[in-house]
């Protein structure tokens, strides 16, 4: 069938008339016969499909079951679907199936899940999690769970309450709270297993990260780059939840689970406790390197990859040195958390670019021979291939304006800082790209084997900077830098662009005028979906960038669409809507436009965000009639 | 009798300018105030009471001084880490017309000293008494509260808006009711 839906295409324009044309319960028979008519010519034509050149390793992105069970759809983190029901043809015709309100006005970041037939969401705080019954019309709700987290922890989440999602596994949801617990609900009945305290918010510790199931354990990281908070990531046990292992981000390689397996790739990751020597005396205990984004799990090569944080405080004189192991990426064996290797994707970071990010794990030919490659559209403005099995960089190609760095030295490994765009205290800089939100901040790309690009939805803004003195309070930020943004050149502060992996160039690009801080997903008929500020969810094609449908929702859109396939067997999509996040928090925040550097320098690029949208919080499923 | 008119202007003005830059040279510092209830509802049943006025309010309103000093604490204590300028970020914006718990010195000063529960946190243990009045006068005058003989007139830092002495009122962005 699948195969039948997508080479159908040719003779879609022709059913697409018939369909409307005919009354609704004989459309799908004339489908049918259609597709036999039209079958005997189009096996010709697919009999041999071209291996794709570029595809995820088959064990961490299995075929797919018409589910979402995790954020990123799979291990690899592709967010591709095989559904291609809905495709590039028939996409103009989707309309909404249902919509649920989640009752939280705050910024929606979180990706639905949809088990079986049941649909998990979960909101940002105080992160109630509800289950939907899809089988039944309406999809009315199965059970709600509220943590009933400490309100107090809203003061210390630096950008704005987000949740970036659950997870499944084993029947059961795990899901964090912005208090900084981690909690495991039975799916079916949304009873609490276990509840497991990891998080301080005395220290301005919090989480927001949709954790990761890997091997039964669930593996967390924390938030707090903006309150010198140390990072780390821990694994609980999907059992108990007690914590089989912990590695921080900073500090003695004892501490970072650094030993006899560590062989890190580039000179300058190698040496005892880089994690203290790179730092003043101390300032490693309050130095951020946290990780509250995306972790990826390569089973073949039992390896987890995760990013860490900007180092903190952000004004970078006051942490000389490399400042290990913030803004950089780890790959750990998921048993005991030991490091494997490490790259520093900006080693004494300037300007807030943390390095946690989204990591495609994807296997491809390099310059003739066959690597297993990890591809990340990093903050600081590079679109980098690395081989996932060092740690070396294979390619950085910036995706966007970048002036902040002069591109990275492949022998090296070191990104060349310009000195021209350097801050300091008392030292006002102006101008410079991307901004601490990066090119490209949390919100996940998706990757289609079928085209061999990576959909990235992005910034385009700039900023100006100044380091200010900076005094360590615990649980009060920790940041030393005066911030204020604009728009990047052309004026357009988000694009939503697709990337040729293996020309590393882009293959198109659509100029968004609010940045585009939705996630994105992709699917086998070839229809790319993501949302904007405004509030438009937008299909484009994924060959061509064309608009093929947009509907627009009832608040700003920043969270992460899925597909599934319904209980009915037909295919859906969904997304939540809610503005909100550090690019939103101008409207989920209140905050006042006449300050340019509230929102840590967002809310200057963003004062007309509160005349285009407000705040909300509204699941939105869509299907074809 | 001239000469007396324009004595008198001027030890006035003299008085006027004192009261402006005073500055108690022993303050009362030690940590935290006595107990001062400070409603944070203007709701009460059977008729408004007059809420409580605190004496040290009005000393510290109006002193260039303790102005400067409150701009100078609000970075210093991370104040600006949490609501920026006053603009807002992980805490809500200070300089709009928009307060969720009172905007009298009294209520500031309560908001500083107990903290409040959506992630206010307290100082008491952190800032000496006299130093939390020297930040609620500075709060106010984010949103034009203050006035501009006495509030800050020129920022050292980035120009992030415009100096606290030209801040229109908050309520009515400058304009007349
Ligand atoms: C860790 C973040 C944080 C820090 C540091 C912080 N605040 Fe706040 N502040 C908040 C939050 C969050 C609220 C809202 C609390 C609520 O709604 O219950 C708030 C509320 C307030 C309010 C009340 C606003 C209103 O509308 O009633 C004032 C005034 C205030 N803060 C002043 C200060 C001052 C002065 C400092 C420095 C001494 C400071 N804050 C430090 C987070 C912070």
């Amino acid at each position: 069938m699948k195969q039948a839906a997508q080479s159908a295409r040719p003779c879609a324009h022709q059913a697409r008339i018939k369909r409307s044309a005919a009354p609704r319960q004989y459309s799908q028979s004339i489908l049918a016969v259609l597709l036999l008519a039209c079958g005997p010519l189009l096996t010709a034509a697919s009999e041999a499909p071209p291996a794709p050149t570029i595809s995820p390793p088959a064990a961490a992105a299995p075929p797919d079951d018409g589910q979402w069970t995790m954020p990123a759809k799979n291990y690899a983190s592709t967010r591709y679907s095989d559904l291609a029901e809905i495709n590039e043809g028939n996409a103009k015709n989707l309309q909404v199936a249902f919509t649920f309100s989640t009752g939280v006005n705050k910024g929606q970041e979180a990706a639905p899940l949809v088990v079986g037939s049941t649909m998990y969401i979960v909101t940002p705080f105080p992160n109630i999690v509800y289950a939907l019954d899809l089988s039944k019309p309406g999809a009315p709700m199965k059970w709600k769970y509220e943590p009933n987290p400490e309100p107090a922890a809203q003061g210390v989440a630096c950008c704005d309450v987000v949740n970036r999602g659950t997870a499944f596994a084993d029947g059961r949801i795990f899901f964090n709270t912005l208090d900084g617990h981690t909690i495991a609900l039975n799916a079916d009945s949304g009873q609490p297993i276990w509840n497991a305290h990891i998080g301080n918010i005395n220290i301005g510790e919090t989480i927001t990260m949709a954790p990761l199931v890997v091997k039964g354990k669930v593996l967390v990281g924390n938030s707090g780059g903006e309150m010198g908070v140390r990072g780390w990531i821990k694994a609980l046990d999907a059992s108990d939840g007690h914590v089989v292992w912990t590695a921080y981000n900073t500090g003695p390689d004892k501490d970072v689970l650094i030993g006899p397996d560590f062989k890190p790739h580039y000179d300058m990751d190698k040496g005892k406790d880089l994690g203290v020597t790179t730092w003043p005396p101390e300032a490693w205990k309050i130095g951020g390197g946290n990780m509250w984004g995306w972790i990826s799990y390569d089973p073949d090569l039992n390896l987890i990859f995760h990013g860490t944080g900007n180092p903190g405080p952000w004004n970078p004189d006051l942490r000389p040195g490399d400042n290990k192991w913030t803004s950089g990426i780890f790959a750990r064996n998921p048993d005991n958390g030991a490091a494997q290797w490490f790259y520093q994707w900006t080693p004494h970071d300037l300007h807030d670019y943390d390095g946690i990010n989204e990591q495609v794990l994807l296997n491809m030919k390099w310059q003739g021979k066959p690597r297993k490659v990890l591809v990340r559209p990093e903050r600081n403005g590079y679109l980098y291939v690395l081989d996932r099995t060092t740690g070396e960089v294979l390619s950085a190609k910036p995706f966007g304006p970048v002036n902040s760095s002069k591109g990275v030295d492949l022998k090296t490994g070191r990104l060349v800082e310009n000195p021209d765009k350097k801050t300091g205290t008392g030292k006002v800089v102006r101008d410079i790209c991307p901004t601490a939100s990066g090119l490209k901040d949390w919100q996940p790309s998706a990757f289609s084997p079928k085209t061999g690009l990576l959909y990235i939805p992005h910034n385009n803004l700039c900023m100006d900077e100044e380091g200010v003195e900076v005094n360590y309070i615990a649980g009060t930020p920790y940041v030393g830098m005066n911030v204020r943004m604009i728009p990047g050149p052309g004026g357009n502060r988000g694009a939503f662009t697709a990337w040729d992996i293996a020309a590393e160039k882009p293959a198109w690009s659509l100029k968004e005028n609010f940045p585009v801080w939705s996630g994105a997903v992709v699917t086998a008929g070839d229809v790319v979906f993501y949302g904007t500020m405004e509030g438009w969810f937008k299909a484009v094609s994924a060959k061509t960038g064309d608009l093929l449908w947009q509907f627009k929702t009832s608040s700003g859109i920043i969270g992460q669409p899925i597909t599934y396939r319904g209980p009915d067997g037909h295919q859906y999509v969904a997304i939540l809507s809610g503005v909100g996040g550090w690019a939103g928090a101008i409207v989920s925040g209140d905050l006042d436009p006449h300050d340019a550097t509230a929102a840590l320098g967002f809310v200057n690029a963003m004062k007309d965000l509160k005349n285009a949208t407000t705040a909300g919080g509204t699941l939105y499923v869509f299907r074809l009639p | 009798m001239r000469l007396g008119l324009a004595t008198l202007v001027c030890v006035t003005l003299a008085l006027g300018a004192c009261q402006r830059e005073e500055r108690d040279t022993r303050p009362q510092s030690s940590l935290g105030s006595g107990e001062q209830p400070t409603p944070v509802t203007t709701l009460e049943p059977g008729g408004q009471r007059p809420s409580p006025s605190d004496n040290k309010a009005a000393s510290f309103e109006a002193n260039a001084f303790h102005l400067s000093e409150g701009k100078r604490l609000f970075g210093w204590f991370n104040c600006s880490g949490c609501h920026a300028n006053g603009g807002g970020g992980m805490g809500p914006a200070l300089m709009d017309e928009k307060w969720i718990y009172g905007s009298s010195m009294e209520s500031i000063h309560a908001t500083i000293r107990d903290g409040r529960p959506n992630g206010m946190p307290s100082f008491r243990e952190k800032i000496p008494d006299d130093q939390i009045w020297e930040l609620a006068a500075f709060v106010r005058s984010l949103g034009g509260n203050a006035p501009s003989s006495a509030a800050p007139s020129r920022n050292d830092d980035m120009m992030t808006h415009p100096s606290e002495n030209r801040m229109p009122d908050a309520a009515t962005l400058g304009k007349s009711p």
